[in-house]
């Protein structure tokens, strides 16, 4: 691997991080990440898409017209996520009954569009794949990381591993909108600090 | 790199082949899962249903009925189970929409002198690690056996003989309301039909 592609591929998970550096997605991010098997299934499903999307758009970027582009970026963006809602309703019923709600909010995640916009219409479909999955190892591992924090202060568990009492009682507060908040900020202080001082 | 020029027609023209290849692709997609997702569908609330109804060996699902609140404002299903041909209690499908998350579905199983045995909710849209206790034991063992018809059916607070969730007394208060518009529409299906 070049380091150009090496660099495309590892752009997503530090330099630009989409969750703690570029700050894109804060809707899912702040919303799903209740516990960090959220997080993850989020996380994952998201990359799914990326990936999906990235390699159409590399591939018709040629055939748009400017204008037209980001409704026909959305077109094709929505119609992925439904082929992957319908075939995960069919053949993977519990997985899907724990992401249900989340796989339609990834239509409106700007990083998929961001994406599509930013680097699939200018780049060819190799790199195109390398940038989606780096953008969404780098998505799934900022959602899961605050759902673990948030998880494990709200609710004295991890990945729905109890280590505390049943009668003891946690942080609520992570586990509601507000702790969204504080835990995000403190992580990106966190990843930022670690970031620059390498 | 050098982006596409846009004229009307070509603009026109590819947005709306675009939309097209989605239909098709969505549109054959949607053919060939509907029957398995309809079937994921019912495996889910026939497990439902055996769960909060015990043992039984025929088809709730194609012996179910539709029965109403005496307002007639709510319709709700009934599924029977039988063992050996004889009833052995029955599943409701009830739902309320006063959840702190909304609306809250559950399917509760009744004995067959009308009593609750236990309920599973389905679909809910309650705070994590507060209002989702609703579905955990500690909060549903009270139920079972309980008979609404005779006992005040209430949370505590209410003057009812129910602990509701710590912290979650609106999804309590909205398991119950759920529970007990199950129980009014099934003594009202009763009423017209006395041969059980």
């Amino acid at each position: 691997m070049n380091k150009t592609s090496l660099e495309n591929l590892t752009r997503g998970i530090i330099k630009e991080n989409p969750t703690f550096v570029m700050l894109l997605g804060m809707c899912p991010t702040l919303g799903v990440t209740t516990s960090a098997l959220n997080g993850l299934g989020m996380g994952l499903a998201t990359l799914f898409v990326l990936i999906l999307s990235n390699i159409a758009i590399s591939t018709v970027k040629n055939i748009i017209p400017e204008k037209v582009r980001i409704p026909s970026y959305i077109v094709i963006i929505a119609s992925f996520v439904t082929v992957v809602d319908l075939l995960m309703a069919a053949y993977l019923p519990i997985l899907h009954s724990a992401l249900g709600i989340f796989i339609p909010l990834i239509v409106v995640n700007c990083i998929i569009l961001g994406r599509a916009e930013a680097f699939a219409s200018k780049n060819n479909v190799w790199q195109s794949i390398l940038d989606a999955v780096g953008m969404g190892l780098g998505f799934t591992i900022g959602l899961t990381s605050l759902g673990i924090v948030r998880e494990i202060l709200g609710n004295g568990s991890i990945f729905n591993y109890s280590f505390i009492s049943e009668d003891a009682n946690p942080i609520l507060l992570f586990i509601m909108p507000p702790g969204a908040f504080l835990a995000l900020a403190g992580l990106i202080v966190l990843f930022n600090k670690l970031r620059k001082a390498q | 790199m050098a982006r596409n020029k846009s004229s009307f027609l070509k603009m026109v023209s590819v947005l709306t082949i675009i939309a097209v290849i989605s239909a098709f692709v969505l549109a054959f997609v949607e053919n060939i899962t509907k029957e398995p997702i309809q079937k994921a569908k019912n495996q889910k609330e026939l497990d439902a249903i055996a769960e909060v109804v015990g043992e039984f060996d025929n088809d709730p699902f194609a012996e179910q009925m539709t029965i109403t609140t005496p307002d007639k404002k709510h319709k709700l299903k009934l599924y029977p189970a039988r063992k050996n041909g004889v009833v052995s209690g029955f599943a409701v499908k009830t739902y309320s929409n006063s959840g702190y998350g909304g609306r809250i579905e559950l399917i509760v199983g009744f004995y067959i002198d009308g009593s609750i045995r236990t309920f599973k909710i389905t679909k809910h849209n309650e705070t994590p690690g507060l209002g989702s206790k609703a579905d955990e034991p500690k909060f549903k063992k009270q139920f079972d056996g309980f008979n609404p018809n005779k006992h005040k059916f209430r949370v505590r607070q209410d003057g009812g003989e129910i602990d509701g969730i710590t912290a979650a007394t609106i999804t309590s208060r909205a398991v119950i309301k759920a529970i007990k518009q199950a129980v009014k529409a099934y003594n009202n299906f009763n009423k017209g039909n006395s041969h059980e």
